[in-house]
């Protein structure tokens, strides 16, 4: 039995070293074990928020901006539908071939290419790629129709900013633009792809209000990036309405009458500061930046020596030239350094520096006549008597020498200048020759058309500090009743009996009584239309020299004004406000470099006169085309609805800035 | 020779009719493997988002099948198969040879051969052969043979010749496979324990020539292993997924076919290698501890036949087998877990494959065979009545 022997020897060592055996499987199953509970219960909370984290994928929706209208509720800055042409590499199986087949029908540049191609190469194969934005409706159409031969291109539709009065108020309104690096602040929203915020104007400045608040969506997406479904939504908040002060058609008449001219227009109401209008002439059509300019168009704005792309109502310096004789005039009544009655004579050269001249003879002069006349003799004498100080001080509580507060980007501040300046900036004493210069506004005097049109309704409100104001509503909220902020408004602590005469100098200027050399075109400034043939304006003009001329060169301009570099020419102003008995408009027009001869009398007095013509004609006061509460109320959403029709409320035979549609 | 226990001499000669074989068959193993491969039909199930294709229905008919393949094997005279033995082993060697020289590249690796009708993967065939090999060439050895160093070349020769050509496929996972399975039977035959130290310590030595040897993706298995997070979108990426998969199933699971990693496809091969995965997200640590008892339960039943037999080869083969199927579940179940490097070892019964599946029911069979001819007498060369 020797085999049972060595079989139980046998059996004994297998069943040893099975005991072994079992006994290691044993205490790795019990790793795995406590494996599976470190990772499961111990850890699990953890490793729930990571797959949280992996499945869901937060993508923000951006909300649609608000809208930007003007007093009335008309756009001027809305969102328009825009078809956009992509393409998902993933299914697009022949990348070029299917760009060849897309080129036939719409335009696309080696960049583009370029550019698609690289974006196919970085992203994952379902994201679209964005091949052309701003498809016409012909471009979609026709790549929808031959969409068989375009494996992976979709149309997508999306909203665009759009301003739809084109040239009208681009400087005011601004434009949007992609996100820079430097703009990012903690909204999220900044880093959605594609999303644009407000570079400029309004656009800028309201950026926050029009910009509203995102949605986010909460996508599950797989393991690739791409979305399984959508788990939850909420919605934003779309971007608040901001209605403007500015009325969208003497804003378009504005910018009409100037035509060719480079200049700019404010029209302001002088109790309230809403500002009508503010032109800036030319202009340029805002909606070829979201377009994308071409480079010709890029180079004829930038290269165009009518500076198109700056808003010279508030960039614009220049000096006042006469207008500024409102100033002078205040502050010579104000420090009594002459009786408004009396006379100074007028030889047509200044008695003591003959160098300084005046444009005409004009005999004996008492204040009145000096402003209705501008005549240059008499300022030069207000401005020796007063010094440079004085008059610097009027005119800064005239609301010169300062930026508006409206925020606008690129104000300036322009200058006025006080003994103090000179010295500080140029280390010199300050001169009488200089003072005289002041005292008409040239020499160092320098302003923005912004700041003349404060100057006016300061004037014209009877010496309260009105300031400008750009929006007149927001958040669906209109503005308290004017009069109500009319009374909150600080008085610049000039006496009524001072602006009564100011006042009447000015009526003159248009009004004066027939044979007193009133300015150049003496019943050319009244009112056309015989209804309104009672209402009066008041204002003055203002011609500014931008180089001296000799004698001989004026010689030579006078027979050919052609022959006068443009940009040598004289400047042109006007400030004026209506109606002269109860002031509630005012206007300031600058037309730079008018030809040889011409001032702001002949160029820019009758561009004010048409305009203000208008405003008073449509003056919502007098003839309520749309009922402002109801606009106020009408919408739902923040801001205001493009309100009741107004067309039966205008006057047949309008002018073209009535057309509304 | 004696009646020892309760086996009549019939039993215990091996001639046994086909019916009584049959009767003889150990259905609750079978019940328990059927167990295990339900949690590998539900999962392969949830895996294709409810639907039997592509994966449940067709391992269902592989599985009906091999509960064919496991009778026709447990009726099998085991001395046949210990004959036939050797044979097994140098055609699945051919075989491997095949696969070096012919193999198609499959996933940066040869493993596949084209039988036309089914892809077979000699090196999933290999692990019962060399198990068979090792168990029919240590049946004729005694005890004292052992001791003899001489006598452990040929094993080793059996050995190291897959081993190589499954290395050189390269398939690292299956050849440490093999040799651990065959270092256990060696074990169990009852090789000195010294020698093993011996083979440890070179192994250690041979090391730093091994990683030499390895390929990149192989040396970046490892490393992602000791530090999974460092690279979590590039090669730490599929087991970071497993871990998170793995920890946020918690204890009971997010419910059937509720597996938001595998389904999301975070989860990388969730129906083969990281099915384990799906099922601790989907089922919870208790789901997995329900599977891991059947396994354990299914790995006693392997020892209690090994020890239960009455004839070397079948212990050996027992034992081979049941210690080989551990591994395949411990170094499964330790690599989605992150305790161990990522090696492509399916879970047995629950991963889809078709050769994996049909090999484990063709070991299933063999131990199957090895409980139905327990007590058969067997010589030292498989012979009747030779010893």
């Amino acid at each position: 039995m020797t085999m049972i022997t060595r079989d139980s020897d046998w059996t004994k060592m297998f069943n040893r070293r099975a005991m072994i055996l079992g006994g290691v499987q044993g205490v790795l199953v019990s790793a795995l074990v406590g494996r599976m509970y470190y990772l499961q219960v111990i850890e699990a909370d953890r490793y729930r928020t990571l797959a949280e984290d992996n499945r869901i994928n937060i993508q923000l929706l951006a909300p649609p901006r608000g809208r930007i209208l003007d007093r009335f509720g008309q756009a001027l800055a809305i969102n328009k539908q825009q078809f956009r042409v992509l393409i998902v590499p993933e299914q697009a199986t022949k990348l070029s071939a299917t760009l060849d087949n897309l080129a036939r029908m719409v335009e696309l540049s080696e960049h583009d290419r370029e550019r698609i191609k690289k974006e196919v190469g970085r992203k994952r194969g379902f994201v679209p790629v964005t091949i052309r934005e701003n498809l016409t409706w012909d471009e979609m159409a026709r790549i929808q129709v031959n969409a068989p031969d375009l494996p992976g291109v979709i149309i997508d539709e999306g909203l665009t900013r759009y301003y739809p009065q084109h040239e009208n108020a681009a400087h005011l309104l601004g434009y949007v633009a992609a996100v820079d690096e430097d703009e990012l602040t903690g909204d999220p929203l900044l880093q959605v792809p594609g999303f644009r915020i407000g570079k400029d104007g309004v656009e800028r400045i309201y950026d926050l209000k029009l910009r509203g608040k995102g949605g986010v969506s909460q996508v599950e997406v797989n393991a690739y990036g791409r979305t399984i479904r959508e788990l939850k939504r909420e919605e934003g908040q779309p971007g608040s309405d901001i209605v403007l002060t500015i009325d969208e058609r003497i804003q378009r008449l504005a910018g009409e009458r100037l035509g060719q001219e480079s200049g700019s227009i404010v029209v302001m109401d002088v109790h309230t500061g809403d500002l009508i209008a503010m032109v800036s002439n030319p202009s340029f059509d805002a909606n070829s930046f979201s377009r994308g300019l071409t480079q010709a168009e890029w180079k004829d704005l930038s290269t165009n020596d009518h500076t198109p792309l700056i808003n010279k109502v508030i960039s614009g310096t220049y000096s006042p030239g006469s207008t500024f004789k409102l100033v002078v005039t205040l502050a010579a009544l104000e420090h009594n350094v002459i009786s408004p009655e009396q006379t100074l004579h007028c030889s047509g050269r200044d008695p003591k520096i003959p160098q300084f001249q005046c444009h005409k003879v004009h005999g004996s002069v008492n204040m009145q006549r000096a402003i209705s006349t501008s005549c240059d003799i008499y300022f030069y004498e207000m401005a020796r008597r007063l010094g440079p100080d004085k008059i610097a001080d009027m005119a800064k509580r005239l609301g010169l020498g300062q930026t508006s507060g409206l925020g606008l980007s690129g104000e300036k501040t322009g200058l006025i200048p006080t003994e103090a300046w000179k010295k500080a900036a140029r280390g010199q004493r300050w001169t009488t020759g200089e003072t005289m210069n002041t005292g008409i506004g040239q020499g160092y005097v320098s302003v923005t058309p912004l700041q003349l049109a404060t100057m006016v309704s300061r004037v014209a409100n009877g010496g309260l500090a009105v300031k400008p104001r750009l929006v007149r509503a927001m958040d669906g909220k209109m503005p308290a009743a004017p009069e109500a902020q009319d009374a909150a408004l600080e008085s610049l602590g000039i006496p009524p009996q001072n602006m009564a005469i100011l006042h009447a100098g000015m009526y003159d200027v248009i009004n004066g009584p027939p044979g007193a050399t009133t300015a150049m075109a003496f019943g050319k400034l009244r009112f056309k239309d015989a209804e309104k043939k009672d209402w009066k304006m008041a204002g003055k003009t203002g011609t500014a020299q931008v180089r001296s001329l000799s004698d001989a060169e004026r010689e030579t301009y006078k027979r050919n004004p052609d022959a006068q570099p443009w940009k040598h020419r004289d400047n042109a102003f006007f400030v004026c406000f209506a109606p002269a008995h109860a002031p509630r408009y005012a206007i300031a027009v600058a037309v730079e470099h008018v030809p040889f001869g011409g001032g702001g009398g002949t160029f820019a007095a009758p561009i004010a006169r048409d305009i203000m013509e208008e405003v008073l004609r449509l003056d919502p006061s007098r003839k309520p085309r749309v009922d402002e509460q109801v606009v106020a109320d009408a919408s739902p959403l923040p801001g205001v609805t493009p309100a009741a029709a107004p067309a039966a409320n205008i006057t047949p035979g309008a002018t073209p800035g009535t057309a509304h549609e | 020779m004696s009646d020892i226990g309760f086996s009549s001499a019939r039993i215990r000669r091996g001639d046994m009719s086909p019916v009584e074989k049959i009767w003889q068959m150990s259905w609750s193993l079978l019940f328990i493997v059927a167990c295990i491969f339900a949690f590998g039909f539900a999962m392969l199930y949830s895996a294709a988002g409810g639907s039997l294709e592509p994966w449940a229905g067709p391992q269902l008919a592989r599985f009906i099948f091999g509960i064919g393949v496991v009778t026709i094997v447990a009726i099998t005279d085991v001395r046949l198969i210990m004959r036939f033995s050797y044979l097994f082993y140098f055609v699945v060697l051919l075989m491997l040879i095949a696969v070096d020289v012919l193999g198609f590249v499959g996933k940066g690796a040869q493993r596949w051969i084209d039988l036309g009708f089914i892809s077979l993967q000699p090196s999933e065939l290999m692990k019962p052969a060399i198990i068979l090999a090792l168990a029919r060439y240590f049946q004729g050895v005694t005890q004292d043979e052992i001791g003899k160093p001489l006598i452990l070349l040929v094993p080793l020769g059996l050995i190291l010749a897959p081993v190589a050509l499954v290395i050189l496929q390269p398939d690292l996972g299956t050849a440490m496979l093999i040799m651990m399975s065959a270092g256990i039977m060696l074990f169990m035959a009852g090789v000195r324990m010294w020698k093993f130290g011996v083979v440890a310590a070179c192994g250690l030595a041979a090391l730093p020539i091994a990683w030499s040897f390895l390929h990149d993706y192989q040396r970046n298995r490892v490393l992602t292993f000791l530090n999974p997070e460092s690279d979590p979108l590039g090669t730490g990426y599929h087991i970071l997924q497993s871990k998170i998969a793995f920890g946020s199933g918690g204890l009971f699971g997010k419910g059937f076919m509720g597996g938001t990693q595998a389904h999301l496809n975070f989860l990388p091969e969730r129906q083969t290698d990281f099915i384990a995965t799906m099922l601790a997200e989907e089922l919870g640590m208790i789901g997995l501890l329900a599977l891991l008892i059947c396994f354990i339960i299914f790995i006693g039943y392997g020892y209690a036949i090994a020890i239960r037999c009455r004839h070397q080869f079948g212990r050996l083969v027992a034992v081979g087998l049941t210690a080989s199927f551990f591994l395949y579940v411990f170094i499964n179940i330790g690599m989605v877990m992150g305790l161990l490097p990522v090696v492509g070892v399916p879970l047995p019964f629950v991963s889809y494959g078709g050769t994996s599946l049909l090999t484990l029911m063709f070991s299933v069979g063999v131990l199957m065979n090895i409980y139905v001819h327990r007590d058969t007498q067997m010589g030292a060369r498989g012979g009747f009545n030779d010893f």
